[in-house]
């Protein structure tokens, strides 16, 4: 049973696997970010309070939801690096970071285009946007400690440590907006027995987030490869995975 | 014979407390050797609240409205540019590569190291802030709050600050990233302990932000000295 996951560790058969997935990931989220945006942008009735306005909830919650689910993957992976020492998880994790923070800065930068017309202005120092902001601080800081180690494996390590004391931040970002009475509305969606939205607004967002987690894997299918690459950049096995592509192209 | 000299060795061999207490005391009493040292942050701590009234306005009723907030935020720059001389030396000069070889339980001897170090850098903060708050315009009956509100505070950021001060130390030039890893993370700590003082300047019930910095203070007293303790020997090794 644990034979996949050993067999997933090593670099050469992870490897292949991220290059074959990664044209279906890549397909299967375009196609669906289209779907989705259809459906948000047209079919989705305008917002009886917000108009229009409310359709950039399609790139702002899907953004919000990957720059924490993100950080959980890569402080998950910094873990399972560190108790069984599986260098190809210290790799998921660095290879995490970078695209986290792009999502936390779209999901920080839509929604202050979004707050300019709502609330008038385009920041607010409100727990939800701070909390967020933090999270942002929280990519740059792993990132910046992964960088000052010229040695891979300690920075795979001393950052894996950071990455885990991390993980506190994101329940407090979730739940920052039930816990503080704070400007930025509830959640519309998480109430599975009655969301607070209409159906036809739902099923856009729902689509346009399963979007942005199949684009994340095929991202990070991506930033695998080219962290292998660098990583085994001596190996013999990448050598002839090298020439043999020379050969056939 | 073996088992006579395995018997020596167990009576020989330090309780927990006792070494817990054998560091703080060479802790203070280099301390006492360097006291200009262990001054520092301290003076650093007053010279930033002098900022304020210079940058914005003498008056002290405009300073009031801020003057938490200014206490805090000096307080959390004070403590974190002591952090940066919480384990250097000692892992310059080789010390605590001798602990991590020694077989006693490094959490311990981090967690010792780093209270010491709170007596020396926080403890003095504390005692000082409402000084500082009063010349910022505070009335006396915050006091109370302000110090403990302080003192639960500066412990949290101690220990945590632990934990990136262990992270950082083998890098050259880490006082810089020391302050991008820690300040996001002591971020919470700030927001409950300027709460805390801001509710007792308009005279309301302060017990909420005061349990969730005790909460706060458990939970980083019972978790960062194993994560210290990983940093470190990461940065030793």
């Amino acid at each position: 049973m644990w034979l996949w996951f050993y067999k997933l560790a090593s670099p050469p058969y992870a490897y292949a696997v991220a290059a074959k997935l990664r044209p279906w990931l890549l397909w299967s989220a375009i196609a669906l970010m289209i779907v989705a945006a259809y459906g948000g942008l047209v079919i989705a009735p305008p917002d009886y309070q917000q108009k229009d306005a409310f359709r950039i909830i399609y790139v702002h919650v899907p953004a919000a939801t990957m720059s924490l689910s993100v950080y959980v993957v890569l402080a998950v992976a910094a873990g399972i690096g560190v108790i069984w020492r599986i260098k190809l998880a210290h790799a998921v994790a660095a290879a995490c970071a970078p695209i986290g923070a792009w999502f936390t800065v779209l999901a920080l930068a839509t929604g202050s285009i979004w707050g300019k017309p709502m609330w008038g202005t385009w920041w607010e120092w409100d727990p939800r946007l701070t909390s967020e902001l933090i999270q942002l601080f929280l990519y740059l800081g792993y990132m910046a400690l992964r960088s000052s180690f010229d040695d891979t494996q300690r920075a795979d390590r001393a950052s894996a440590i950071l990455a885990i004391v991390g993980v506190v931040n994101v329940p407090v970002v979730k739940y920052s907006v039930v816990w503080w009475n704070s400007l930025h509305q509830g959640p519309s969606i998480s109430k599975l027995g009655a969301p607070s939205i209409t159906s036809d607004m739902l099923w856009p967002l729902l689509t346009m987030m399963l979007a942005f987690m199949l684009y994340f894997a095929a991202v990070l299918c991506d930033r695998i490869r080219s962290e292998i690459l660098k990583r085994e950049r001596n190996a013999s096995w990448l050598s002839g995975v090298m020439s043999t592509r020379a050969v056939g192209t | 014979m073996a088992q006579s000299l395995a018997g020596g060795a167990a009576a020989r061999e330090p309780g927990l407390l006792q070494i817990a207490g054998l560091i703080a005391a060479r802790e203070l009493r280099l301390a006492v050797r360097h006291w200009d040292q262990v001054a520092q942050p301290l003076i650093f701590f007053v010279v930033v609240t002098t900022l304020f009234p210079l940058a914005i306005s003498p008056s002290l009723t405009e300073l009031r409205n801020i003057a938490p907030g200014v206490v805090w935020v000096a307080a959390m720059l004070a403590s974190l540019l002591s952090l940066e001389s919480l384990f250097r030396p000692d892992v310059e000069d080789g010390t605590i590569e001798q602990w991590a070889l020694s077989g006693q339980p490094l959490p311990l001897m981090l967690l010792s190291k780093t209270v010491t170090h709170w007596l020396l850098a926080g403890l003095p903060l504390v005692i000082m802030a409402p000084v500082v708050g009063t010349a910022l315009g505070m009335p006396m009956s915050v006091w109370p709050v302000l110090a403990g509100s302080l003192a639960l505070g500066t412990g949290c950021l101690s220990l945590l600050g632990g934990i990136g001060a262990a992270l950082t130390v083998a890098v050259r030039r880490g006082s810089v990233l020391l302050a991008l890893l820690v300040l996001p993370l002591e971020m919470p700590v700030l927001i409950f302990g300027a709460r805390a003082v801001d509710l007792a300047m308009h005279g309301e019930a302060v017990a909420g932000p005061l349990n969730l910095l005790a909460a706060v203070l458990l939970l980083c007293l019972a978790l960062a000295p194993f994560a210290m303790s990983a940093a470190m020997r990461i940065s030793i090794e």
